[in-house]
């Protein structure tokens, strides 16, 4: 094979040279297009339907160069030429012809001397004849089909051709001195066939072509844009590559000072390199919140110097704005906090958006199961031989299922029973969720009197997370378990499933919330009476001092920063909590792993050889890898890290840590421990289930966020709000003192009821619009649905000769007694019908045969001979036709 | 690999990055993946627009194919004599098809070129029938192969003719959630 091949690549390579130059693009492409089986005559149609919008000048016009050169071997071959004459009139027909003709005429003087120097190089000089010859035969147009055929003849005939072409430029030289100047109608339309070939080589990587016609296409739609548009006196097309790489060396490397953006402003220049001076003040603030305790703090137990760390919102000082470059800490912070929220917001739905829009809704699901599974189910992707293996498993399993369920899906049972177990299934949830909830009440509870104690274990001290991460490990499998008496569609009760463990996390959730808006208010109170009490401490230390010193000067009392009073900041207690959930969560999820899939895993893989079943498939068996449950963490993980990081900023540095160490640690442990689920649920991105439920959370954690900013005071000596009763009074203060006054008064309007109202009311018009919109939309959608439906059945009706208005009829024809004994012209009844009906059915059934013989349903009419119809069921082919669409 | 300019001109290149949706970097790494199917085979320099194919049986065994039930039928599909012997240019033709760029529309017109195993622009029941024995192994029994290609069929069928046409095939790919993302070689 290998030596054939080169032998072969050898002389083609030859050829394609000659043909290069000779030919241009009509010889390369014929050369392909002879080669290919007949089947791919018809892609070329498909090819030249493509071409259409383009727009036939632009067709003309390339097409015209190979056709030149047909037309010459046409005066050789004159029998080919007569079948292609129809087709090429087409393109070389009339008026237009004439016009091409005078721009060839005007291309060919300027490459005129090329071309005959150098048949390679000529290709524009080609083109011009090529138009030229346009003007001149009337069968010029398109030789794409004659290309195809005569291949192999021109492929004998390329010196030939070389020669032709030159002759043929060297005539029409003539011709195209006499048409030197161009009129305006022939300027705007050369312009129009530029814009064409532009957009041409915009969108040429998106045609279905062959790489070879598609480089040559390219060569020529860009050789006569840079070429046209010169003759135009625009000048873009040749500067066009020029300027684009000039743009990318302006982009890539302009050095420091070159443009403003790069250059430090004159009145800045003396301290830019001063950091110190930003630090300065900086440390000098923050020393006075940190506290100068040891760091004792492990994973659980987050007090200590972490407290005090960058991780938490205690952290950061209240000062308005920092150093010369007026950085607004307590602005900043509260608009990323803020701003945080609507960009995930915004993410989430244009994501769902897009998925909708791509997957065409979760409407159409099961119109096409068996298409999709058969065409779309392998992934390209996989390179993996085990992944292949467990691709196809996957892929007949689901096979196997569809298949179960399309023969059972008429069944039904016992529908009281199975009512009653649903009742009493959901039943069963809603207690346990409820024990769940008040389990964690009352644990929070009960860690509110720890508090107060300083005597506590381990365990008291981290109760809380224990208990929740213990929670969300018992009860999905309980609820899997309690979903058996249900008895869904695995799909359904999938959703079911996650949709519970879902509420299950939210309501946990929500309860800890709730019992920590308990300890934050009490914290509050307790803050209050901590500021009374330092407030009254200040003022009587600088009473004291303006009286031994007289001193206008106000320094701060000299204390250790350790050592002042502080309150209680409940601010960096919720960020803790949540810091420890996360910690928890963590430790849990890789606890898991590490013993109940590895050890596990361990355990069957060794323990086999001296046991007395089989553990592999047995029991124990390995671990499955729970796709949806593990995405559903996921989730919920976020949706943790969402409510905390207004709290505490670092929560989101460790989400980030988490998130990396988890992919290996999961990926690990999935190729090493764990076997494919059973049933693959496709958790992917254009899942909007999983979008849904990350927005419904995504929301959720909004509400005690923006519960907590707009209604509570912050912490009166810790975060960046302190000082201010409300923690929004920042943006108020900002736009007082930093913004010019119309902004002030422009707010104060727009905050003004009277126009909040309206405008939230014209927002609710426009979603009531929008929906009644949409509404119609899904309406009309199913109209034409439901159309194409019909149609598509009547067409099948047409082609199965099951007519529906033919079948009382045929009914009446079985019906009759006699016809087994006089078979040839048995029905005299139907008269005037029947033999209208008889032939036509026989000539359909052949059709049938031809086009679908293994099919089983239409197996049984090729049996039966065209004439009589001994013991044909009525029903036969009705049912296919007639029955209920296929849905 | 050498020289980058030796390879492929500037204008080669330009042309390949409008035609493709690769980028020249890209491109040239594509080259390089074909020169190492056969280094006694491909020039290093393609300047001149060598003409020189490799046979399916190479192509074939890259490890982005090697496991692909359908890989002769993509590498055929793609070949302009249709025995699978590709030309650099086809291979980067498939593989800039195979992208993550190419359009759906582009996707479907090929992947319907790949299903169409007999080569008569129609997927017929013995096209189903032998993509499905690919995609499960031949794990099924032939009454449930062919039911499948009957519920197939009768899904997509548009106009009711028992194969699918390629505007069937369109119709029915192109609400597909799912072949975008698996219609999809990373190279």
């Amino acid at each position: 094979m290998y030596v054939s091949l080169c032998v072969s690549v050898d002389s083609a390579s030859h050829r394609r040279n000659n043909r290069r130059q000779g030919a241009g693009r009509g010889g390369a492409k014929s050369r392909g297009r002879g080669k290919k089986p007949a089947s791919d005559e018809e892609e070329d149609e498909e090819e030249e339907e493509d071409d259409g919008p383009r727009g036939r000048r632009s067709r003309g016009a390339n097409k015209k160069k190979p056709a030149k050169k047909r037309g010459d071997d046409d005066e050789e071959e004159g029998d080919e030429s007569e079948d292609e004459g129809p087709k090429r009139r087409r393109g070389g027909a009339g008026g237009k012809g004439g016009v091409k003709g005078k721009k060839g005429g005007k291309a060919q003087q300027d490459s005129d001397g090329e071309e005959e120097s150098d048949d390679g190089k000529g290709k524009k000089g080609k083109k011009g004849g090529a138009k030229k010859g346009g003007k001149k035969e009337v069968n010029d147009g398109k030789g794409k089909k004659g290309d195809d055929k005569g291949k192999e003849k021109k492929e004998d005939k390329d010196k030939k051709k070389k020669k032709k072409g030159d002759s043929s430029s060297d005539s029409s030289d003539s011709d195209g001195e006499e048409e030197e100047s161009m009129s305006e109608g022939e300027m705007a339309k050369l312009m129009e066939e530029v814009e064409e070939k532009k957009k041409l080589i915009g969108i040429i990587r998106n045609k279905p072509w062959r790489m070879k016609k598609r480089l040559t296409e390219f060569k020529e739609a860009q050789q006569f844009v840079d070429k046209f548009e010169g003759a135009l006196g625009k000048g873009k097309g040749r500067k066009w590559y020029a300027y684009k790489v000039m743009m990318t060396k302006v982009l890539m490397g302009l050095p420091y000072g070159s443009i403003p953006r790069k250059t430090v402003p004159r009145a800045d220049q003396d301290t830019a390199q001063d950091y110190s001076v930003l630090m300065d003040v900086n440390v000098r603030a923050q020393s006075c919140t940190k506290l100068n305790s040891k760091c004792k703090s492990f994973f659980l137990s987050l007090q200590g110097y972490c407290k005090y760390s960058v991780l938490f919102y205690g952290y950061y000082n209240s000062q308005r704005t920092i150093g010369l470059l007026k950085f607004r800490l307590p602005l900043s912070y509260f608009m990323v906090g803020i701003g945080t929220f609507g960009y995930s917001l915004m993410v989430v739905i244009r994501t769902m958006a897009k998925n909708a829009d791509v997957g065409g809704g979760d409407g159409d699901e099961g119109e096409f199961t068996f298409a999709w599974k058969m065409f779309t189910s392998w992934d390209y992707l996989i390179g993996n031989a085990e992944t292949a293996d467990n691709k196809y498993a996957s892929i007949t399993t689901s096979f196997k299922e569809s298949i179960v369920d399309e023969q059972e899906n008429q069944k039904d049972e016992n529908i009281h029973l199975r009512r009653f177990l649903r009742v009493l299934a959901n039943f069963l949830i809603i207690c346990s969720l409820g024990g769940s909830g008040y389990l964690i009440y009352f644990v929070v509870k009960r860690s509110q009197e720890f508090a107060n104690r300083t005597d506590l274990s381990w365990y008291e001290k981290n109760e809380l997370e224990i208990i929740m991460s213990l929670l969300g490990l018992v009860c999905p499998p309980l609820f899997e378990t309690i979903a058996e008496l249900e008895d869904y569609h695995p799909r359904i009760a999938l959703k079911w499933q996650l949709g519970r463990i879902f509420a299950l996390f939210l309501g946990n959730l929500y309860t800890f919330l709730f019992a920590l808006f308990d300890e934050v208010n009490t914290k509050l109170e307790e803050e209050q009476s901590i500021q009374n009490a330092s407030i009254w401490a200040i003022k009587e230390y600088y009473a004291n001092f303006s009286r031994m010193i007289n001193d206008s000067e106000v320094t701060p009392p000299p204390m250790d920063p350790a050592d002042v009073i502080r309150g209680p900041c409940w601010e960096t207690a919720v960020g803790i909590e949540f810091v420890k959930l996360t910690v928890s969560d963590i430790q849990v999820t890789y606890l898991t792993i590490l013993i109940g899939d590895f050890a596990r895993a361990v355990i069957v893989r060794f323990l086999n050889y001296c046991w007395c079943w089989d553990l592999e498939a047995g029991f124990p068996s390995y671990g499955e890898f729970d796709i949806s449950g593990n995405v559903l963490g996921l989730v919920f993980n976020q949706g943790m890290i969402w409510m905390g990081a207004f709290y505490a900023p670092g929560l989101v540095g460790i989400n980030v840590l988490r998130l990396l160490s988890s992919m290996y640690y999961q990926c690990w442990a999935v190729m090493a421990t764990n076997v494919p689920h059973e049933r693959v649920f496709k958790a992917s991105k254009s899942n909007n289930f999983y979008m849904g439920l990350l927005l419904l959370i995504l929301f959720l954690s909004l509400l005690p966020v923006v519960y907590t900013v707009m209604s509570l005071p912050p912490s009166f000596d810790c975060g960046p709000f302190s000082g201010k009763t409300k923690m929004y009074n920042v943006i108020m203060e900002t736009i007082d003192l930093d913004l010019p006054a119309f902004v002030g008064s422009l707010f104060s309007y727009a905050a003004n009821p009277g126009l909040i109202i309206p405008a939230v009311l014209l927002m609710v018009l426009a979603i009531y619009y929008l929906n009644s919109v949409s509404e119609a939309y899904k309406n009309s959608n199913m109209e034409l649905k439901k159309k194409m439906q019909m149609a598509r059945d009547e067409e099948k009706n047409r082609r199965n000769n099951m007519d529906s208005t033919n079948q009382v009829l045929k009914d009446l024809e079985d019906l009759l007694p006699n016809r087994s004994l006089a078979p040839p012209a048995v029905p005299p009844e139907p008269g005037s019908c029947s033999p209208h009906t008889r032939p036509g059915k026989g000539v359909n059934l052949q059709k049938d045969v031809a086009l679908a013989s293994p099919n089983p349903n239409s197996q049984r009419p090729v049996n039966r001979a065209p004439g009589p119809r001994p013991g044909l069921e009525p029903g036969a082919g009705r049912g296919r036709g007639r029955g209920p669409p296929p849905t | 690999m050498g020289n980058k300019q030796t390879i492929f001109t500037d204008e080669q290149l330009d042309a390949y990055q409008d035609c493709t949706f690769f980028t020249r970097k890209e491109i040239l790494r594509l080259h390089a993946r074909y020169h190492e199917l056969a280094p006694h085979l491909v020039p290093m320099d393609y300047t001149n627009e060598p003409d020189c194919k490799l046979p399916l049986a190479l192509i074939v065994n890259m490890p982005e194919l090697k496991e692909n039930p359908f890989r002769n039928r993509i590498v055929e599909s793609f070949s302009e004599d249709g025995m699978g012997n590709l030309s650099f240019n086809e291979f980067v033709d498939m593989f800039s098809v195979l992208s993550e760029m190419a359009p759906r529309e582009l996707k479907a017109i090929y992947a319907f070129k790949i299903y169409d195993y007999n080569v008569d622009n129609y997927l017929c029941k013995e096209d189903l029938k032998k993509t499905l024995n690919k995609l499960t192994k031949e794990e099924l029994t032939p009454e449930e192969v062919d039911l499948v290609c009957d519920k197939t069929i009768e899904e997509a069928d548009l106009d009711g003719d028992n194969k699918l046409s390629y505007s069937d095939f369109e119709n029915m790919i192109t609400r597909a959630p799912d072949f975008l993302s698996t219609f999809h070689i990373r190279i």
